[in-house]
């Protein structure tokens, strides 16, 4: 077997005006990677990326069960997400919608997610297409996105700063 | 975040879908108009004043061959596109990256329970 962790990097697409694809290779078999993405104690080691820790993960997964995250960053902030599973495929398929808890009427403005999971040769696939509600919505996303890189870089700035002194 | 005013920038530009199609279109390399209006079914017109909008922004380029004109994209003008949404693809990258650990454990675990040939 040969190991290759890294698999790459994300690409993101806009293929249409309220949507965003987010599509990953994973060297590993999907139902592994289905299992990383409905546990929640596995949820919990990867969902915050470098941006955080995260203190919640509950997941009820069956159709109509609900979903929440909670993450806190550096500073204390809390950013918390949730939604509602609308379909599932055990290891190829979930929709369900995303609400950002940090906005005024968080479900109003929640998108419709659809993971799908394809394998071949032990590798796997993993395609999230975001259908936002509308243009605005969807630009906001990729705009935090964009916030929280900055975040990110103002963060290693700061450590820099701090082995300077 | 801040644009420019209307036509005058990428953003603008690809937020038509018409025009997403013919940029499209044209990755796959230069081709002339007829092409494109038969690719959309638009009457030329209407393919003439997209592509006219592309070039303000110098999201496509044009050149003459005999009595043809050419139109081929320039990827370059679309990199504002680009460099907005990396950051989002950055953050993606971070949380996948973390992910590719754990699937590890998980191979490694499944191994080690002899549950799994590789």
């Amino acid at each position: 077997m040969v190991d290759v962790t890294s698999s790459g990097t994300a690409t993101v697409e806009l293929p249409a005006d309220d949507q965003i694809l987010i599509t990953r290779e994973f060297n590993a078999p999907r139902d592994l990677v289905y299992k990383a993405w409905t546990t929640p104690e596995l949820v919990k080691r990867w969902w915050s990326g470098q941006r955080g820790e995260v203190t919640l993960a509950e997941i009820d997964l069956r159709v109509g069960g609900k979903w929440r995250y909670v993450m806190v960053c550096p500073g204390d902030l809390e950013v918390a997400f949730h939604g509602e599973y609308r379909e599932i495929v055990p290891n190829e398929r979930i929709v369900s919608t995303e609400a950002y808890e940090g906005v005024p009427d968080p479900d109003a403005n929640a998108t419709l997610n659809t993971l799908t999971l394809t394998e071949a040769d032990g590798r796997t696939t993993l395609e999230v297409v975001v259908q936002a509600p509308s243009k605005e919505i969807r630009d906001a996303i990729i705009d935090s996105g964009m916030e929280t890189g900055m975040q990110e870089a103002m963060d290693a700035l700061e450590q820099v700063a701090i082995s300077l002194r | 975040m801040a644009r420019a005013a209307t036509t005058t920038d990428a953003f603008n530009a690809v937020a038509e879908p018409r025009r997403r199609q013919i940029l499209d279109a044209l990755a796959g390399g230069e081709r002339p108009v007829n092409d494109l209006v038969d690719l959309l079914g638009l009457a030329q017109p209407q393919v003439s004043k997209h592509l006219r909008v592309l070039r303000e922004v110098g999201a496509v380029e044009v050149r003459e061959e005999g009595r043809r004109r050419l139109y081929r994209l320039n990827g370059r003008a679309l990199k504002p596109i680009h460099d907005w949404v990396k950051n989002y693809e950055r953050s993606w990258s971070e949380r996948f990256e973390a992910l590719d650990v754990v699937l590890e454990d998980l191979k490694r675990k499944e191994q080690g329970d002899g549950g799994r040939d590789e």
